[in-house]
C-alpha cells in the first residue's frame, strides 16, 4: 500500500463518515457542520484526480459559500432558543431498504463493468490554464449560458427572499 | 490492489445513496437541500474519474465546472425559497407546505 493509497483511504473516509453524520444526525447544526468535513474530503479526493483547479473552486464555492447559506439558512429559520434543533425523520425503514438496494446495484455495476481505462496516466501539471482555454473556445457558449443563469438566480434569490411589504405593513407597529 | 477508477466509483456511489437517504427521510427542508448538495457532489467525483481514467482529456473536468456553477445557482434560489416558505408558514417542514396558495 502506497502514500497514494493511503491517502485515498484516509480522503475517503473522511467523505464518507462525516456525510454519514450529515444525513443520520438529529441534530441539524450537526449536519451542517459534518457537511463541512464532507466537502473537504471531496476536495482532497479531487486533487487526487489531478483536478487541482475544480478541488480550489470546491472550497471556495462550496465551503465559502453554499455552506454559508444553509447555516444562514439553518440560524434563520429555526428557533435557536426557544425550540431544540432537532428535525424529524419519516419513513426510515422503506427508504433504507430502497437506499441500500440502489447502493448495492450501483456497487454491483460500477465493480462489474469491464472500464475501458487509460492506462497513460498524465502527469500531475495545473488545469487552470487548459480550464481556460477550454472555457473560452469549446465551451464557449455555456460558459456564457452559466454567466446568465448565475445573474438571473442572484437577483431572483434576492428578489425572492425580500421582505414582503405588504405583510410588514399589517403587522402593528410598536 | 491499487486504487483505480473503481474506488471512486464506489464512493461516489455511496455518497449518492447517503444523499438520497437525506432527502427521502428528511422532514426539515434544509436538510433535504443538504442531501442535494451530497448528490451533486457525488456526481461530480464521478465525471472526474472518468476525466483522469477515461481518456476525456479536461472534459470532465470543465463539466464539474458548471455542475458547481449550477449548484451555488439553486442553493442560493432554493434557500430563498424556504426563507419566504418560513415567513409565510412559520414551518419549513416540508410536509406541512402542501398548498400552493392560501
Amino acid at each position: 500500500m502506497n502514500f497514494y493509497d493511503t491517502i485515498f483511504y484516509f480522503f475517503a473516509f473522511v467523505t464518507l463518515v462525516s456525510a454519514a453524520i450529515v444525513v443520520f444526525s438529529k441534530n441539524i447544526i450537526y449536519s451542517a457542520f459534518s457537511l463541512l468535513f464532507t466537502f473537504f474530503g471531496v476536495a482532497g479526493i479531487y486533487v487526487l484526480l489531478n483536478a487541482d483547479f475544480i478541488a480550489v473552486a470546491q472550497l471556495l464555492i462550496y465551503v465559502g459559500g453554499i455552506l454559508v447559506l444553509l447555516l444562514f439558512g439553518v440560524m434563520l429559520t429555526n428557533k435557536v432558543v426557544s425550540v431544540e434543533m432537532k428535525t424529524g425523520t419519516l419513513q426510515t425503514i422503506p427508504a433504507s431498504i430502497i437506499v441500500a438496494m440502489t447502493a448495492g446495484a450501483l456497487c454491483g455495476v460500477f465493480y462489474m463493468t469491464d472500464w475501458k481505462i487509460v492506462r497513460s496516466v498524465p502527469q500531475m501539471t495545473t488545469t487552470a490554464n487548459s480550464l481556460g482555454e477550454m472555457f473560452m473556445t469549446t465551451y464557449l457558449l455555456p460558459f456564457e449560458v452559466a454567466s446568465v443563469v448565475l445573474l438571473v438566480a442572484l437577483v431572483g434569490a434576492a428578489m425572492i427572499a425580500r421582505r414582503d411589504r405588504a405583510i410588514q405593513n399589517l403587522k402593528p407597529k410598536i | 490492489m491499487d486504487v483505480g477508477l473503481t474506488h471512486y466509483l464506489i464512493i461516489s456511489a455511496i455518497l449518492f445513496s447517503l444523499g438520497i437517504y437525506g432527502v427521502v427521510t428528511r422532514r426539515n427542508a434544509i436538510m433535504v437541500l443538504m442531501g442535494i448538495e451530497l448528490i451533486l457532489n457525488s456526481a461530480n467525483i464521478n465525471f472526474i474519474a472518468f476525466s483522469r481514467y477515461g481518456g476525456m482529456q479536461l472534459d470532465g473536468q470543465a463539466i464539474a465546472v458548471f455542475v458547481i456553477i449550477l449548484a451555488a445557482a439553486e442553493a442560493a434560489i432554493a434557500l430563498a425559497i424556504v426563507l419566504n416558505i418560513y415567513q409565510r408558514f412559520n414551518t419549513v417542514n416540508v410536509d406541512d407546505v402542501s398548498k400552493l396558495k392560501e
